[in-house]
């Protein structure tokens, strides 16, 4: 374990944060714990209010201020050297995102100003982090841009409304990594693109990550992104992480009911036709959730034990950990893989 | 065959922006059987919007004809155009936005039934809309009755928009992406209700989306058609088409397109484009829309002539095709990338 620890470049501990509303606490984020290692592709699948997102902005700490983080730490690593991203003072973290971890936000439409052109916008993004010389800000800025796969010349100089959805998407992608960040975290980054632009940013991604070699965060509700790009799968359900685990195991050995539901209410594109099932219910309320296992309400494996105790994140084999009291049932129940 | 519920014959749409003219649907035609699967799959702009509005008269065609159990609609006057508007309705894709804020569950039910003369008195009315919360299993229905928008969840809402398309008993209604909005978990149970609604109703669905493995599994017994650009490129029986795709835009969906299973997914072979951007329906390249991006391009052919969607002579496919060199019986050759 400890030589695990060791290599992390992110470690979450028993990250819990509640939004103070009106109506009471909602419990966005329960003791979520992860590792993320040098290189890694974790996703983090979960379906809208189940927190995910909510998990990657604390990691920038650019929660809404009705956000309060009530427990945990979020260590990072760089060069050896630790640090907990929830002590940084205003300046440590000003420096810490975008050169240590960058985010790409949903959306890329509107992620740049419109006034002004790409140039100034990667220039602007250098200075404020102590590059002055525009020449080399230029040549890294030209190199990122060709392996996106774009004309680095024509759209260095454009403006953002002179660029397709799928092309201010894949800049957007060159830009997060300016500064060289250990760690890019990615909301949702092909959802409202054409399937043939998701095709390129995905392949586009890839391409990047293999030179660059940061390690990825992405947050989405699509299990074939997570199924192609991920090297680790966590699932978020209820504010909590219920599975997380090496993407083959994940997909063809879930251990918890509620991915197990989710990989069978996903249609494929197959030779035959698929034997699908929905989930009954819908997630709870996070200001009343239920008690014990939250997932219970839902699930067909549902017994007495699951309505009075929460089940810990527990190992299976290896890295493969999942929060259920009935593991082996679910096992037992399924002739044969997804 | 039984004559078709519905055809389009030739069908186009253009809006006006400013004094430019945008053609969104050029030259459609197909018909929709009675209680057959059909699914219109295509990228954002590809026109499958329109095409539902316009079988639904929601929007007029600029010119082509729309034909409702063999009679032209825009000739259908005063209760003949009655009983169409009652035959057929349309489930929109956001059910935040396509429901009333300010009526109730029950409010939003019955105003169709009473506009339409089918409610039989207030006693009949009550029963109606409970009949039809029944149908779209939002049970036990009287949790859901008197319920607002804003107390449902965005599956629950959508429940509610389908039991309104139901009121009028409709024979065809068009679905637009109506589960696209709902968290994946419900996504196929909402499907799943819609498909025995034809059994149990007899209404024929045409369910319109940008997700072909959700028109596989909707239309598996049935057809598929491909637009692009504005234009149909590919339409055929479900299963021919995802097993054997002809047309090449069909074949670069089905080889893009990431699936929740890694192995196979990360093996996939990816037919690369030629191009990446899209044209804009104001400046449509000359002949096949597709070309400049085909990755299958034949000089002097697909820059030319504009390809007509029809079966092909060698008849590798029963699926009719808008393309040239395939109309031609010639063997695609691919670019390099």
């Amino acid at each position: 374990m400890s030589e695990q620890a060791h290599e992390a470049v992110l470690r979450v501990e028993d990250l819990s944060i509640v939004y103070r509303t009106k109506r009471g606490d909602v419990k966005a984020t329960s003791q979520a714990s992860f590792d993320l290692h040098p290189g890694e592709a974790l996703a983090l699948i979960g379906e809208s209010g189940s927190g995910k997102t909510t998990i990657s902005l604390a990691l920038i700490r650019k929660l809404p201020k009705n956000a309060v983080i009530t427990s945990g730490h979020i260590h990072y690593q760089r060069d050896g050297s630790v640090q907990d991203v929830l002590k940084l003072s205003n300046r440590q973290l000003r420096e810490f995102r975008w050169k240590d971890c960058a985010m790409v936000f949903q959306g890329a439409q509107n992620a740049f100003n419109p006034v002004l052109k790409v140039r100034r916008q990667f220039e602007d993004t250098a200075q404020s982090h102590g590059w002055t010389d525009k020449a080399a800000i230029r040549e890294r800025a030209l190199k990122l841009l060709e392996l996106v796969r774009l004309d680095p010349e024509r759209v260095y100089d454009a403006y953002p409304h002179e660029l397709s959805g799928g092309m201010k998407q894949r800049t957007l992608l060159a830009l997060g990594v300016l500064l060289n960040p250990q760690i890019v975290i990615l909301d949702e980054p092909t959802t409202a693109l054409d399937i043939l632009t998701q095709r390129a940013i995905i392949d586009v991604l890839n391409d990047m990550q293999r030179q660059l070699r940061f390690s990825i965060i992405f947050i989405s509700h699509d299990l074939s992104l997570a199924a192609e790009m991920a090297d680790t799968v966590a699932t978020v359900y209820a504010g909590e992480i219920v599975e997380i685990g090496p993407v083959n195991d994940i997909f063809y050995r879930s251990l918890h009911p509620y991915t197990y539901g989710l990989l069978t209410s996903v249609p494929t594109l197959g030779h035959m036709q698929d034997h699908l099932q929905s989930i009954p219910g819908s997630p709870p309320n996070l200001i009343n959730p239920p008690a014990g296992c939250k997932f219970h309400p839902r699930c067909g494996f549902a017994t007495d034990a699951c309505k009075k105790e929460d089940p810990p994140l527990e190992q299976d084999i290896g890295t493969h950990l999942a929060a259920c009291w009935h593991k082996d049932r679910l096992l037992e129940s399924r002739k044969e893989p997804v | 065959m039984p004559p078709p519920i519905l055809e389009l014959k030739h069908v186009y749409r253009s809006f006006k922006r400013g004094r430019e003219v945008i053609p969104v649907l050029q030259d459609i035609n197909f018909a929709v059987n009675n209680l057959e699967f059909l699914c219109l799959v295509g990228e954002s702009g590809c026109g499958k919007t329109t095409t539902g509005k316009i079988i639904c008269d929601l929007l007029p065609p600029s010119a082509g004809a729309i034909e409702f159990e063999g009679k032209d609609v825009a000739r259908l006057r005063g209760a003949e155009y009655r009983r169409f508007r009652r035959s057929v309705q349309i489930i929109h894709q956001d059910p935040y936005a396509s429901l009333n804020p300010t009526h109730t569950v029950s409010e939003t039910l019955s105003y169709p039934l009473l506009t339409h003369g089918l409610a039989g008195g207030r006693r009949g009315l009550r029963q109606r809309v409970h009949e039809l919360l029944d149908l779209v299993d939002l049970t036990p229905v009287e949790d859901f009755i008197d319920k607002y928008p804003h107390q449902l969840s965005g599956g629950q809402r959508q429940r509610v928009s389908i039991a309104r398309a139901l009121t009028t008993e409709p024979s065809l209604i068009v679905a637009d992406e109506s589960v696209s909005m709902v968290d994946v978990s419900i996504r196929i149970g909402l499907l799943q209700m819609m498909m025995d609604l034809r059994d149990r109703l007899g209404v024929t669905i045409v369910f319109i989306t940008h997700d072909l493995a959700l028109a596989k599994y909707f239309a598996w017994e049935g057809r598929i058609g491909v637009m692009y650009l504005g234009r149909l490129v590919e339409l055929g029986k479900t299963q021919e088409i995802i097993r054997n795709p002809q047309h090449p835009y069909t074949k670069v969906l089905l080889s893009a397109i990431p699936e929740p299973d890694p192995e196979k997914t990360r093996n996939k072979q990816h037919i690369q484009l030629r191009s990446e951007d899209i044209p804009r329906l104001t400046e449509l390249p000359p002949g096949c829309s597709f070309h400049p991006r085909c990755p299958w391009f034949v000089e002097g052919v697909c820059d030319e002539t504009i390809p007509q969607l029809i079966s092909l002579p060698a008849a590798k496919s029963e699926a009719e095709v808008a393309c040239i060199p395939l109309e031609r019986g010639q063997e695609l050759v691919l670019h390099d990338a």
